[in-house]
C-alpha cells in the first residue's frame, strides 16, 4: 500500500467517523444523564430525509440542516416525554422512534417527490461544500507534510471539523462546568440531585434536547455532506453503531472518538477494496462490509473489558420521601 | 391505655428559648392513609430533639413535609418566628433546613468536594467552586471532628464517612437545622459515639438538630426533647431527663411492652450445624467470606454480630443455598455441598435447613403474590398441598395458611391479601411462620426484626426462643446489638468476611462488641 492510497483511506475514514462521531456524543449526553437511547438511528434517519428534503427543495444546505435538526428534536422531545415525563420505558420508547422514523421518512418522501422514497440529488448549495483550509495549496508541495495536509487535513465540510471540535468541547462541558457536574450527577443518582434542591427533569430534558441536536446534525451530514441526498435506510445501523462505540469508549468523549475512528476507518477499508489477498487467502469484500457489525456483536457481547454505565441508566426518576 | 400521668407532662418541654422550629396543625394524608394527623411540635434553637415512634407512624413523612418533598395539606410551618412554604427542597434549603436521609443521598463515584458543591456551585465554572469549598471543608473538620479527604472517592469511603459528607453537605449550605433520619442504623457503635460527639459539638455551637430513630437509647443518650408519634399522631412531647425507656416505649405502641426478653438458661445438645473455613468469592471477584469456622448446637441460639456488608448476608445465602461458596458444612454430621454443583434452597430445605433471609421483600416474599401463595414458597412441593400428580390442593393451601396467619397473630388474617398490602411487621411474621411451622432442625434467620414495629418484635422473639426450648438449633444475624445481646446465647462477631471472635452475652458489652466489629479483634 503506497502513501496516497493511505492518505486516501485516511481521509475517507475522517468522513465516514463523522457521523458515528456526533451520534456517539449524542447517546453520551443522553446517557450520562441517565436516559438510555437507542433512537439514536432513528433521529439520524429522519433528521437525513428532512435536511434532504428541505435542502434539495430550497437549495439551501442551512435551512437543511435546519430542518433536520428539527426533525430530530422532535423526536428526542417524544422519547423525553415518554421516559422522563411519562416514566415510560427507554428501550420502547427508542425502538418506536426507530421504526416511526424508518416508515415515515419512505412514506413522505415517496408522497412528495415519487422516487421510490429517496430525495432529489442534491447539487451545488445543496450539499455543504469542501472547506480549504489556509496555506493547503502552498503546502501540497512539501514532502508528507503537504500531501497529509492537503489531502487528508484539509477540503472536509464544516461538520468533520465541527465534530472533531465536539470532542474536547464535551469533555470540558462535563468535567469542568456546573452544567456538567449536575448532568453527571443525575445519571449517577438522580435523588442526589433533587435533595440538592435541583430539577432533576429539567436536567435530563437538557440532556435530552443534547441529543437531539447532535444526531440531527450526523443525520444532516449523511444527507447533505457524506451523500448528495437522502436515499431509503441511509443510516444502515450507524446509530447502533454508535450505541457500540459508546460503550466501547465507556462513556467518555475522547474514547468515543477513537472507537468511532475505529469503525470508520474498517468502513473505509472495506469500501476502499474488493476482494483482500492475504497471501493466498482472499477475504470477500462481504466480510470486510460485515465488520464494522460483527465489531459491534463483540463490544457488546462484553469482550472488552467490564463496561459500568451510569447507575440511574434505564431508570425513570420517581420521587421518594 | 396511655396513662394520664405521661400525657400530662405533654408541652413541659414547652421551651422558653426561642424557637427554631414550629409547626402548626400539620395533617398530610396519601389516598385513605392519614399519614400525619394535625400535629403541632415545637423545637427550640440550640437542642437536640428526638423525635421517635414506630415504623409508619409518621416521622419521615412530616420530616419530608418540612424538606419540601410532600406538601402539607393544612397546617403551618414556622422556621426562627417567620411562617414559611416549603415547595420544594430548594426552598428547605434557603431555610435553612439540612438532611441527612438514611439512605444516603451521594453520588457515589464523584469525590467528596464533587458532592459537597453539587447543587450549590458558585457560578458556571466548577474550579472557584471547588477551591472554596475546600478551604469551608477544612474549617468545618476543624470546628466539628468531621475529618473526611475531600479528593476521596464517596464509594471508597467508610459508612460512617459518607455520612459525614452528608452532614458536611447541609453544614456547607448553611443549614442551622440538621435533620437526621436514622443516622445510627448503618454504623459501628464507635462510629455512633463519634456522630454524637458531632453532634453535640453542634448544638454547642447554636445549630438546632431534629433526630428521628425507633431506638430509645439513643434518645436517651443523646437528646434535650423527644416527641413521641403513634399512627400518625404526635402522642406526647417531653424532656428527655424526665422520662424513662419503658415510659417512651410505652407511648409508642399504646400499651405496656417488654423491652427485655425473658430467656431460660440455654440448654445445648448435639452439634447441629458445623461450619470449617467456609469462603465466598463474589461476582466481582471480591472475596467476601475468608474462611467462616463456626458450630451451633440444638437448643442454642449463635448470634452474628456485625455492622451491614461486612459477610454477614453472604454466609446466611451460602448456608441457604442461594449462593455458592466452598469450604466444609456439616449438618447433623453429614456434609453439605456449598458449591451449588449438588444442592440449592431446595435441598437445604428437604434436610431441615429454614431460612428467613434478610431481605424480606426481596428474597422472602413476592410482594405481588397472595399471602397463600407465599406461604407455599419452598414448600410448594409437600405431600399435603398436592391434588394429583398434576395439580396443586389450592384450598389446602389456604386452609393452612389461615391456620398459620391465626397462630402467628397476623393481622389481618386474610390469606388472599397480596403481600404488599401488610405492614412491615405482619409481611415478617408471614415469612417467619412459613419456616419455623415446618419444625427445621436449623434456622437461619436474618434481621428478625428490620423494618418491625415494638409489638411484633415481641412476639417474633418469643417465637425465636420457643424455637430453641424446642431444642432447635439458630443462626441469627442481625446488626441491631440490642437484638443480639438478648437473644442469643453465644455471640460471634463478623468484620469484612472474618469472625473477630466469639463472646458470651453475660461476659461483653457494647463497647467490646463494637471494637470487635470495627475490626480490632484478638485475631
Amino acid at each position: 500500500m503506497d502513501f496516497l492510497t493511505l492518505l486516501q483511506i485516511l481521509d475517507s475514514t475522517l468522513r465516514l467517523a463523522t457521523p458515528l462521531l456526533l451520534a456517539c456524543l449524542a447517546g453520551m449526553f443522553s446517557e450520562r444523564a441517565g436516559i438510555f437511547d437507542i433512537g439514536l438511528e432513528g433521529k439520524m434517519l429522519a433528521a437525513a430525509f428532512v435536511s434532504g428534503a428541505v435542502a434539495a427543495v430550497t437549495v439551501n444546505v442551512w435551512l437543511g440542516l435546519l430542518a433536520g435538526i428539527g426533525a430530530s428534536l422532535l423526536l428526542a422531545g417524544i422519547h423525553g416525554l415518554a421516559s422522563i415525563t411519562f416514566r415510560g420505558n427507554q428501550l420502547i420508547s427508542g425502538v418506536a422512534i426507530n421504526s416511526l422514523a424508518a416508515g415515515l421518512t419512505v412514506l413522505i418522501g415517496q408522497n412528495w417527490f415519487g422516487l421510490g422514497g429517496r430525495t432529489p440529488s442534491l447539487v451545488g448549495d445543496g450539499r455543504f461544500p469542501p472547506l480549504t483550509l489556509p496555506f493547503s495549496e502552498a503546502l501540497a508541495p512539501v514532502p508528507v507534510i503537504g500531501p497529509i495536509y492537503h489531502d487528508l487535513i484539509s477540503g472536509h465540510t464544516f461538520l468533520v471539523y465541527g465534530a472533531m471540535a465536539l470532542v474536547p468541547a464535551s469533555w470540558w462541558l462535563l468535567s469542568r462546568t456546573r452544567f456538567g457536574l449536575r448532568l453527571r450527577a443525575v445519571g449517577e443518582n438522580p435523588a442526589a440531585v433533587d435533595t440538592a434542591g435541583v430539577s432533576v427533569v429539567r436536567m435530563r430534558f437538557a440532556a435530552v434536547a443534547i441529543c437531539g441536536v447532535l444526531c440531527g446534525l450526523a443525520g444532516a451530514y449523511l444527507a447533505t455532506g457524506l451523500s448528495a441526498g437522502f436515499v431509503k435506510d441511509m443510516t444502515a445501523g450507524r446509530g447502533f453503531i454508535a450505541l457500540a462505540a459508546l460503550i466501547f469508549a465507556k462513556w467518555r468523549p475522547v474514547q468515543a472518538m477513537g472507537a468511532c475512528l475505529l469503525f470508520g476507518l474498517l468502513e473505509a477499508i472495506a469500501n476502499r477494496y474488493q476482494n483482500i489477498d492475504l497471501g493466498g487467502v482472499i477475504i470477500p469484500v462481504q466480510f470486510m462490509q460485515a465488520l464494522p457489525y460483527i465489531l459491534t456483536v463483540v463490544i457488546l457481547a462484553g469482550f472488552v473489558g467490564k463496561a459500568v454505565p451510569p447507575r440511574a441508566g434505564g431508570e425513570p426518576y420517581v420521587k421518594e420521601r | 391505655m396511655v396513662g394520664n400521668e405521661i400525657l400530662g407532662r405533654q408541652d413541659t418541654a414547652a421551651p422558653s428559648a426561642p424557637l427554631a422550629i414550629e409547626l402548626r396543625g400539620i395533617s398530610k394524608s396519601f389516598g385513605p392513609v392519614q399519614a400525619n394527623k394535625n400535629i403541632s411540635i415545637r423545637v427550640a434553637r440550640g437542642s437536640i430533639h428526638g423525635i421517635i415512634g414506630e415504623n409508619g407512624a409518621g416521622k419521615s413523612t412530616l420530616m419530608s413535609i418540612l424538606y419540601g418533598f410532600y406538601k402539607a395539606d393544612s397546617g403551618e410551618i414556622l422556621i426562627g418566628g417567620k411562617t414559611v412554604t416549603i415547595p420544594d427542597s430548594q426552598s428547605a434549603i434557603r431555610a435553612g433546613i439540612g438532611m441527612v436521609f438514611q439512605h444516603f443521598k451521594l453520588v457515589q463515584n464523584f469525590t467528596v468536594l464533587e458532592n459537597i458543591i453539587l447543587g450549590a456551585e458558585e457560578g458556571r465554572f466548577l474550579r472557584p467552586s471547588l477551591t472554596k469549598a475546600r478551604a469551608v471543608l477544612k474549617k468545618l473538620a476543624e470546628d466539628y471532628e468531621l475529618d473526611v479527604d475531600p479528593d476521596a472517592v464517596v464509594e471508597d469511603l467508610s459508612v460512617g464517612h459518607q455520612q459525614r459528607v452528608e452532614i458536611l453537605k447541609a453544614l456547607y449550605r448553611q443549614a442551622d437545622i440538621l435533620i437526621l433520619d436514622e443516622p445510627t442504623g448503618v454504623l459501628t457503635p464507635d462510629e455512633a459515639d463519634h456522630l454524637f460527639r458531632i453532634l453535640r459539638g453542634l448544638r454547642d455551637q447554636g445549630k438546632t438538630i431534629v433526630l428521628i430513630t425507633h431506638k430509645l437509647r439513643e434518645i436517651m443518650e443523646i437528646t434535650d426533647h423527644v416527641s413521641v408519634m403513634r399512627r400518625g399522631e404526635m402522642v406526647a412531647t417531653v424532656t428527655t431527663a424526665d422520662t424513662s425507656p419503658e415510659d417512651l416505649a410505652e407511648l409508642m405502641v399504646g400499651r405496656k411492652v417488654l423491652l427485655h426478653v425473658e430467656k431460660s438458661p440455654a440448654n445445648p445438645g448435639r452439634t447441629v450445624l458445623e461450619v470449617e473455613n467456609l469462603r465466598v468469592v463474589d461476582d466481582n471477584k471480591v472475596e467476601r467470606l475468608r474462611g467462616i469456622s463456626l458450630q451451633v448446637r440444638a437448643g442454642e441460639i449463635l448470634g452474628i454480630a456485625g455492622v451491614a456488608g461486612n459477610g454477614q448476608s453472604e454466609l446466611l445465602q451460602v448456608l441457604g443455598g442461594i449462593s455458592n461458596g466452598t469450604g466444609i458444612v456439616r449438618l447433623n454430621g453429614e456434609s453439605l455441598d456449598v458449591t451449588g454443583k449438588h444442592s440449592d434452597g431446595q435441598t437445604r430445605r428437604a434436610k431441615g435447613i429454614a431460612h428467613v433471609p434478610e431481605d424480606r421483600q426481596h428474597l422472602g416474599l413476592i410482594m405481588d403474590f397472595t399471602a397463600w401463595e407465599n406461604m407455599a414458597f419452598g414448600y410448594h412441593n409437600a405431600p399435603e398441598y398436592q391434588r394429583n400428580a398434576l395439580l396443586m390442593n389450592n384450598e389446602a393451601l389456604r386452609a393452612d395458611t389461615a391456620r398459620k396467619m391465626e397462630r402467628f397473630d397476623v393481622r389481618p388474617p386474610n390469606p388472599t391479601l397480596a403481600a404488599k398490602s401488610f405492614s412491615g411487621g405482619n409481611q415478617q411474621k408471614i415469612v417467619v411462620a412459613r419456616e419455623i411451622e415446618r419444625n427445621p432442625d436449623l434456622l437461619l434467620i436474618g434481621q428478625p426484626t428490620r423494618g418491625v414495629d415494638i409489638g411484633a418484635i415481641e412476639f417474633i422473639h418469643k417465637q425465636i426462643l420457643a424455637l430453641r426450648e424446642a431444642g432447635k438449633a439458630i443462626l441469627l444475624v442481625s446488626v441491631e446489638l440490642d437484638e443480639i445481646m438478648s437473644l442469643s446465647d453465644r455471640i460471634a462477631v463478623m468484620f469484612d468476611g472474618r469472625i473477630m471472635g466469639e463472646r458470651l452475652p453475660d461476659q461483653t458489652n457494647e463497647r467490646e462488641l463494637g471494637l470487635l466489629m470495627a475490626g480490632m479483634g484478638d485475631k
